[in-house]
């Protein structure tokens, strides 16, 4: 039942906000917010409910819901889900109280990102291949429209090229998932029977593996599928962004996790070497990249697809350590990227009018909260020790390292000192040196309030990674196990 | 006392959140805060001391992440080595605290100074203490933001900017490499706590050679963060930052982090001469390499920094040559004596607000407290009997001497250049004729808060050198190590530091030489000091703008051509679709729609995504449908 009202609650909470006269913005705008918070609670409750030293899944509901064709509604949540679930619990209030400056078109914004939090809950707690493609689907609708209408000077194109792309990606995916419902011969959809008993031909392994691969490849983003989320990053608004960085790109390397590995363990060690050699072209061209934009929200754009060079290195090791280090990365990447994506494009922008870094100067001078705002989320997302990026980024490494020695070491060489120089040379750009142009309101109340929880929380993580990695450890030892620890 | 040894670096961190936080509530702006916070952290340290010097151990332990079975459990612990450097750390820091409230007096961001220093401090507190790799590597990687944001404290000015950004880079590069050798570490030892890797390299686990791979990986941490060559190049641009400050990271803490680091890890050296033997070449060549460079810098706080290199360069060299209770001792004595330097240096800065020596000259009369206390540093410096410098050196020569000639040649030429910059700056700045008369009518010394410190630490670098041999007993590894005096080793190093001293005096004192002509006579060697053996230059060109470039190229790549590739093939669609539309008007046939494939789907979807989604939608599941079933024939 927790989990139906997870996912539905923002659903029904958008259909109610549908019947709101379209002028009674701020109403809107609180009633929204309300409902985003109501997820916040159910996922204490399910805290509090769950076991998280053993790996199954948990409060599991199914019905029936197309018998014929083995289709059920049925969903679970185990350790491996609920740390995504939680980050989502937290990012989609904080980006729905960022969105509270949007002037235009207010009740449909709103509507949208409500529909968008169904979609995301759903996403993370279905066990039916069918159900989990129909909110993997239903995610791309609204941020297609929050981009398409909300976004900046080329949303359309941005917007279209969002979709198409992950739209391919998925079509792909689907071929594979309904190969895979007809090539097991279980007449299921359901995910834990299919990862448990399908047996399937080795070739036919690989053929779905690499379709799965395809669909979840471009949402991660995995190099060379990734320049749609430069574009997407720059237009969208930064509610969008935000959703967008912290949560949206989870979902695909949350599909890694729960349905890649489990399902294709024998194709899935075939590949892994692609995937860490993907992995760490990831890290190293994407930090590369992050340093030669000179617009900030491309900047931190390019620094996601980095930072997820290392979930898809972890993914590829396959050692407990890197599996976890991976899943600490999803869960650091997802409470630092909104707040970089906060700052740079709702507390810089807003004020400053320009995203290009070579039109600032001196912030340090003439916001010095909000500039100090921005020092702390890139010394986070830079992975300095004692902030949520390190842990993850360290284990992941040195999981990885007895499997991929010589790779780990090239990332390690070139990725931190990359990624080091990219952060600095932005704050030496935007920060510091002479204050230039006319006074500046320093962060408002609304503003800081955003950016505390996240905060908080990346230094919570930073200093104790065992609160997080304790969520999971149980289920990734098991699903290392089955791979086989190689 | 030792129970509480936890509080040390609780409490400077503590003070810095809270001087972030609430410190311009507060009077003074929170420095009246860091400063207790740190005499507590003092008198703690020194309880701790003695308690451990009573035979007294302290370890605690936290399980900070768990890995399927694997259960990391770190912490911190308190033994002799740590304990030394505890008050070392806390005594230079406090000192550095107080001097501050004159020296930075009216500063812009007075408060944000304050906090970084308490967190600095804490930082380095916290690295001592550790008891594993991991976590040392958290606080020295907390250490690199502390010094970065001091070194850029006054960001208004580029250059200044530039100098903290090359200081984190540099040392991140260097980061690098012990990052390295910490994941060999791990993954030959499975743990990161030092005795349990001591433990496992006692009964045979690691193989020699992935030892000697991991101690000299490990060692590249060092070279950065103690600015050991090549990683040197950071440290005198670090000089930006305001002078206490300074006298905070290059005397007791961020620089001595690597040196202790080689202390602390000794275990995983010692098995294999070949990575000693590393340490010590890097060491010695450094020691000599800097004090050229020394030579010829005009700007005081310059002399000092390609000092300290060097002089870090004779404690790297020392754990090399198999002398570890010296390196420590040389940490220790040059800790107080560099500290007071700088702290000096920052007083006559303060006096006349120029750094360039050129510009001041006679200042000894006007500063007669700084000048006093800076020529006790400066003779423990040079090694002059009987101030600290001079027992920690000649312990360092003593074991060189029996480990390699080579290296004692090489470290006995550093210390007769020392001796020469050591007494050109002194003179320079001290004595003669002034030669700017409006500074030197000007200059005063800078009241109690800034005098008092200095002659603390003025007693500190006189006497600090007599603890030589209760340490010896105390800071050991393996078994306690004396070297015997060496009639020989003491007469070189006396007669080096006389050489050094009397040749200085003789040119800048007496002008028997014309500096002019020893210019023009070594005019190509001495373009070559000047420029820092173009290293730098080297850097910014090769590296710097390299990576940039690098950056640039791939930004441009992303955007030109793996993005044309998604634009072609999104048009290559559109063109395809348009293509089977019109064919599709004619024949209206339905299996055709699939020859256009995903592209059709797509390109509908890019023509008409508001009116044609559902039906695009519809097409691509039978398409998946077909797929599928393709697939199964093909696979199964």
């Amino acid at each position: 039942m927790l989990l139906s009202a997870l996912v539905f609650i923002p659903l029904l909470g958008a259909i109610l906000l549908a019947f709101f006269p379209k002028e009674r913005e701020s109403a809107i705008r609180g009633y929204a917010l309300v409902v985003s918070l109501i997820p916040a609670v159910l996922v204490y409750l399910i805290w509090q409910q769950m076991d998280f030293s053993q790996s199954a899944m948990q409060l599991v509901i199914q019905r029936d819901w197309i018998p014929s064709l083995g289709i059920s509604y049925k969903l679970g949540v185990d350790g491996i889900s609920f740390p995504l679930i939680a980050v989502s619990a937290l990012v989609l209030p904080l980006s729905i109280l960022a969105s509270f400056t949007i002037k235009h078109r207010v009740k449909e914004f709103f509507l949208w990102m409500l529909v968008l939090q169904t979609a995301i809950y759903g996403v993370f707690t279905a066990l039916d291949y069918f159900l989990f493609f129909i909110f993997f689907e239903a995610s791309l609708v609204p941020m297609y429209f929050i981009i398409g209408i909300w976004g900046g000077p080329r949303k359309e194109y941005a917007s279209l090229k969002f979709f198409i792309y992950t739209l391919l990606g998925s079509a792909i995916m689907l071929v594979g998932i309904l190969a895979l419902y007809l090539g097991s011969g279980l007449r299921t959809f359901d995910v834990q029977v299919l990862a448990q008993q399908a047996n399937l031909a080795p070739t036919l392994q690989w053929w779905i593996f690499l379709a799965f691969f395809a669909g979840f490849a471009v949402k991660v983003p995995i190099f060379p599928f990734h320049t749609w989320l430069p574009d997407a990053h720059v237009e969208a608004p930064t509610g969008g962004s935000m959703i967008l960085a912290g949560i949206l790109l989870k979902t695909g390397t949350y599909g890694f996790f729960r349905f890649m590995l489990p399902t294709f363990p024998d194709a899935a060690q075939a590949f892994s070497p692609v995937l860490a050699v993907l992995g760490i072209v990831g890290i190293i061209y994407g930090a590369l990249a992050a340093m030669g934009q000179n617009d900030l929200k491309k900047m931190v754009a390019y620094s996601s697809i980095s930072h997820m060079g290392y979930v898809v290195l972890g993914v590829a090791a396959m050692t407990p350590m890197s599996l976890n280090g991976a899943m600490f990365v999803n869960v650091s990447h997802g409470i630092i990227s909104p707040l970089l994506f906060f700052v740079v494009a709702s507390v810089i922008y807003d004020r400053t009018h320009t995203r290009m870094m070579d039109q600032m100067s001196g912030l340090f001078t003439k916001i010095p909260v909000a500039a100090s705002l921005t020092a702390f989320a890139a010394f986070a997302n830079l992975g300095l020790p004692g902030m949520a990026g390190f842990p993850g980024e360290f284990f992941t490494f040195v999981g990885s390292f007895p499997v991929y020695t010589t790779l780990v070491v090239l990332a390690a060489a070139l990725g931190l000192v990359t990624t080091a120089g990219y952060h600095l040379w932005m704050m030496q750009r935007v920060l510091m040196g002479k204050p230039t142009g006319e006074e500046l309101p320093d962060i408002s109340g609304r503003e800081l309030v955003v950016a505390a929880p996240l905060m908080i929380c990346i230094v919570l993580l930073g200093i104790l990674p065992g609160i997080a990695l304790r969520l999971f450890n149980e289920p990734i030892a098991v699903l290392a196990a089955r791979l086989g620890g190689m | 006392m030792i129970q509480l040894a936890w509080l040390i670096p609780v409490l400077p961190l503590a003070a810095a959140f809270f001087i972030a936080l609430f410190g311009h509530r507060t009077t003074g702006k929170g420095d009246r805060v860091g400063i207790g916070a740190m005499s507590i952290a003092f008198l703690l340290s020194v309880g701790v001391l003695l308690d451990t010097m009573g035979g007294a151990r302290w370890a605690q332990h936290l399980t900070w992440a768990i890995h399927g079975d694997l259960v990391l459990n770190l912490g911190f612990q308190v033994d002799p080595l740590a304990a030394v450097m505890l008050v070392v750390v806390t005594v230079v820091s406090l000192m550095v605290h107080i001097f501050s409230v004159g020296y930075m007096h009216g500063d812009v961001r007075y408060k944000r100074y304050y906090a970084v220093l308490s967190l600095f401090t804490a930082s380095m507190l916290g690295l001592v203490i550790s008891d594993n790799l991991l976590f040392l590597f958290v606080f020295w990687e907390l250490m690199g933001l502390c010094s970065y944001l001091l070194i850029g404290h006054y960001f208004e000015e580029r250059a200044n900017v530039h100098a903290a950004n090359k200081a984190f880079l540099t040392t991140r590069v260097g980061d690098v490499g012990m990052f390295v050798g910490i994941m060999l570490l791990f993954a030959a030892g499975g743990t990161f706590r030092f005795d349990e890797l001591a433990a496992r390299i006692a009964d045979g686990s690691f193989a020699l050679p992935v030892l000697a791979v991991a101690a000299i990986l490990l060692f590249i941490g060092p070279v950065g963060k103690s600015a050991q060559f090549p990683l040197h190049v950071w440290l005198p641009d670090a000089m930006a930052g305001p002078t206490p400050a300074s006298a905070l990271i290059h005397a007791a803490t961020m620089v001595a982090a690597g040196v202790y680091l080689v202390a602390r890890g000794y275990a995983l050296f010692a098995p294999v001469p070949q990575a000693l033997e590393v340490v010590a070449w890097v060491g010695a060549f450094t020691a000599l390499f800097a004090a050229t460079i020394a030579l010829v810098m005009e700007d005081i706080k310059k002399v000092l920094a390609y000092s300290t290199i060097s002089q870090l360069g004779f404690m790297v060299a020392a754990l090399g040559v198999g002398a570890y209770t010296a390196a420590v001792f040389h940490l220790m004595t040059h800790a107080f004596f560099k500290a007071l330097l700088f702290l000096a240096s920052g007083s006559v800065i303060h006096a006349v607000h120029t750094q360039n020596m050129h510009q001041m000259g006679g200042l000894f009369k006007k500063l007669p407290v700084t000048g006093w206390v800076w020529l006790i540093g400066a003779g423990a410096l040079i090694g002059i009997p009987p101030l600290s410098g001079f027992w920690s050196k000649e312990e360092i020569l003593l074991d060189a001497w029996h480990h390699h000639p080579a290296i004692f040649w090489t470290l006995v030429a550093a210390a007769a250049l020392t001796a020469f910059y050591t007494t050109r700056a002194t003179y320079l700045t001290f004595f003669g004729t002034p030669r700017d008369k409006h500074a030197y009518d000007h200059a005063h010394e800078g009241g109690r808060v800034m005098t008092y410190p200095l002659m603390i630490l003025g007693v500190l670098a006189a006497v600090s050198g007599f603890v030589a041999s209760p340490l010896a007993g105390f800071v050991y590894f393996g078994e306690p190590h004396h070297a015997s005096f060496d009639p020989f080793v003491f007469g070189v190093a006396t007669a080096v530091w006389v050489l050094g001293v009397g040749l200085a005096l003789a040119i800048y004192k007496y002008n028997l030489v014309s500096r002019r002509a020893i210019i023009q006579v070594f005019y190509p060697i001495w373009v070559v000091l000047k420029r820092r053996y173009y290293i730098d230059d080297v850097y910014q060109y090769v590296f710097v703008r390299g990576m940039i470039g690098l950056a640039l190229v791939s930004a441009w790549f992303d955007r030109h051509v793996i993005d044309l590739i998604v634009n072609a093939v999104g048009w290559i669609g559109r063109k395809v679709s348009e293509y089977v539309d019109e064919f599709d008007r004619g024949v209206v046939d339905g299996i055709v729609n699939g020859i256009g494939g995903a592209f059709v789907v797509g390109s509908r979807v890019l023509r008409q995504v508001q009116t044609g989604f559902v039906q695009s939608y519809m097409l691509v599941l039978f398409l998946g449908l077909l797929a599928g079933l393709a697939i199964l024939v093909i696979g199964g």
